[in-house]
């Protein structure tokens, strides 16, 4: 196997406030190898976007490591960091804020190509041009203000914005989650286009698995800044072997109302990142917790290639779990 | 926040003479200036020329104003006074934004700076307006251009206040952050992301200032503080006719309406477009 675009080691975030530390980010491994497409999933607080943020060093990791091509970004000087960021992009959830309203569409996509003095002022508008054409926008949107866009397409000149320097890794925070579910489609298969073209490697964050099911390769599941579950998008969905991913997993609307459901709601609220729980963070939640769930924080457990569930009990649970469909 | 951010919104007219009296100052505030540099520029006032035999005449007839105790036209040193007055408010309006600009960027990106520009901040409001000013003129010699850098420095808080706090606001959003990413640096960031977006509520302080400073202006004149008697203010034509106060009244009255004019004109004027560009900033007043 090559070696991955990102290997990512302990990650954690820990953010200071004066109620406390919040645990954002705990620990966290998980390879990417290049021109996939890795989901990351969880509720609201699980962190997620914190995750994606440490990944690109937009905030700076407490602990851990990134690293990309070979390279140990967290270690990097912030002047060769800046370099670095030409090859790794964002695109951001709200397409709104997200977008200077003062700014025209065309001077919001050259704005790396000035940061990094790329080109001469009518080659930028050309190479506008192409991107707004790339992503289903016309080269004559380039002279209006972001106001007079619509969601979906405000969308695609935040995703113009992150190809004009041609990265080769893009980090796509909850990107479709602000656009009705017609515009999502539109743009889920616009990601995928210029992934398949431009041969890029995407982080996809998003709290929706369906989303996720149909546009990833392998799927990250976190709650409460940990990594749950992590392997192929095909067996994270048919065969989820982590109790919290099965939960996530039954809360998908079915299309057939009459479908058999083994629906497994999650009860309670996420418990506060400020004093996550001892040992498996997801316990106080989780129907099939015992006492030694609360010692040790669960290592990885394999479950399948390059699939790995954190629970103690993996191995029980699974086989309960094959029996349950059997009988 | 987004939406209310789009100043090219086809009522900005409509916003801003949603009051007729904003038009009105507006248009007074117009006059005013044009009398004072267009009208000597033509040719039509002759305010040097001094005549004993008409002194404190009233006005009427051959002047219009009167005439002071060196017998000058009080109309036409009006409109030359005027361009003293106006030019000050002017220079003290833009040094004290730009100065105040420069430490609220800064004081907003950089934590530890900031520390140390609020306290500062603070601790020039804390002082009287005037006595602050009254001081550094002392201090500083009474020319045009010391009057304009005191004033400045008493004014700059006001605009730094605003520039810091809006700073800390737009520094969090999303589109700072994608410049971060897209390799911008913060010099840049300061410009094009954060100064564009809060021109507004610093050109509605910036008109206030200007009212304030012509206001601040007379008063220095008046106590003998201000710039240079020798080219005169509309506080200092008050000042010169306190002495004749009990025969010739107008020698106050008109630099005194002129005064009140501009500066009301101008408030007026400056809540005009706080209505118009910064909505938010009106309701909290």
């Amino acid at each position: 196997m090559t070696q991955p675009l990102l290997q990512v080691r302990n990650l954690t975030k820990h953010f200071h406030t004066p109620s406390g530390t919040v645990h954002a980010v705990e620990d966290v491994s998980f390879d990417i190898q290049r021109g996939s497409i890795t989901g990351v999933v969880g509720e609201s607080g699980s962190g997620k976007t914190t995750l994606g943020r440490a990944l690109l060093r937009l905030i700076e990791p407490s602990a851990g490591s990134v690293h990309f091509d070979g390279t140990d970004i967290t270690a990097l000087p912030s002047a060769r960091m800046r370099d670095m960021r030409q090859r790794m992009q964002i695109i951001f959830q709200d397409p709104m804020s997200s977008l200077n309203p003062r700014l025209k569409v065309g001077d919001l996509i050259a704005e790396g190509l000035r940061a990094y003095g790329i080109g001469t002022r009518s080659q930028r508008r050309d190479r506008v041009a192409a991107l707004l054409e790339e992503v289903g926008l016309s080269a004559d949107h380039m002279d209006r203000y972001p106001h007079a866009f619509s969601g979906g397409q405000r969308q695609r000149i935040g995703i113009a914005r992150a190809l004009a320097l041609e990265p080769e890794f893009i980090v796509a925070d909850e990107s479709v989650s602000a656009l009705d579910v017609s515009i999502q489609a539109q743009v889920l298969n616009l990601l995928l286009d210029l992934r398949e073209r431009r041969n890029l490697t995407m982080l996809f964050i998003a709290h929706d698995l369906s989303v996720v099911n149909y546009l990833c390769d392998q799927v990250a599941v976190m709650y409460l800044g940990r990594l749950m579950e992590f392997g192929p998008s095909e067996a994270i969905h048919r065969d989820p072997a982590h109790p919290y991913t099965r939960a996530l997993n039954s809360a998908i609307p079915q299309p057939d109302p009459r479908a058999a459901r083994n629906r497994q709601p999650l009860r309670g609220d996420i418990p506060s990142p400020l004093s996550p729980p001892s040992g498996c963070v997801f316990r106080t939640r989780c129907d099939h917790a015992i006492p030694a769930c609360a010692e040790t924080v669960p290592p990885a457990c394999p479950v399948g290639p390059e699939h790995d569930s954190y629970c103690i009990r993996t191995e029980d649970l699974n086989a309960h779990h094959i029996a349950g469909h059997h009988s | 926040m987004a939406g209310s951010s789009t100043t090219a919104a086809p009522g900005f007219r409509k916003l801003m003479f949603q009051r007729p009296s904003v038009a009105v100052a507006l248009a007074v505030f117009v006059a005013v200036v044009a009398a004072c540099f267009l009208v000597p520029a033509l040719g039509l006032a002759e305010p040097g020329g001094m005549s004993v035999r008409n002194r404190l005449t009233p006005p009427g007839g051959e002047y219009p104003l009167g005439a002071d105790a060196f017998g000058r036209d009080v109309l036409g040193r009006l409109m030359v006074s005027g361009q003293t007055s106006l030019g000050i408010g002017l220079g003290v309006a833009v040094l004290s934004s730009v100065v105040g600009i420069a430490i609220g960027l800064i004081a907003g990106f950089f934590r530890r700076a900031d520390a140390a520009l609020s306290r500062l901040i603070d601790a020039m409001m804390a002082f009287p307006d005037i006595l602050l000013a009254l001081s550094l003129v002392a201090i500083f010699g009474g020319t045009m251009l010391n009057v304009i850098l005191a004033l400045s420095i008493v004014y700059a808080p006001r605009i730094a206040r605003i520039v810091r706090a809006s700073t800390l606001v737009i520094r969090e959003l999303p589109y700072v952050e994608a410049a971060r990413a897209l390799g911008t640096r913060t010099p840049t960031i300061m410009v094009t992301h954060v100064l564009r977006n809060i021109l507004s509520p610093i050109m509605v302080q910036a008109t206030f200032i200007f009212a304030y400073a012509m206001l601040a202006e007379a008063g220095l004149s008046f106590l003998g503080v201000g710039v240079d008697p020798r080219t005169p203010t509309w506080g200092i034509m008050v000042n010169e006719g306190r002495q004749y106060i009990d025969t010739a009244f107008f020698l106050i009255l008109f630099p005194g309406i002129a005064i009140a004019l501009s500066v009301l004109s101008l408030q007026i004027v400056g809540d005009g477009l706080r209505d118009a560009l910064d909505p938010k900033l009106a309701k909290e007043s």
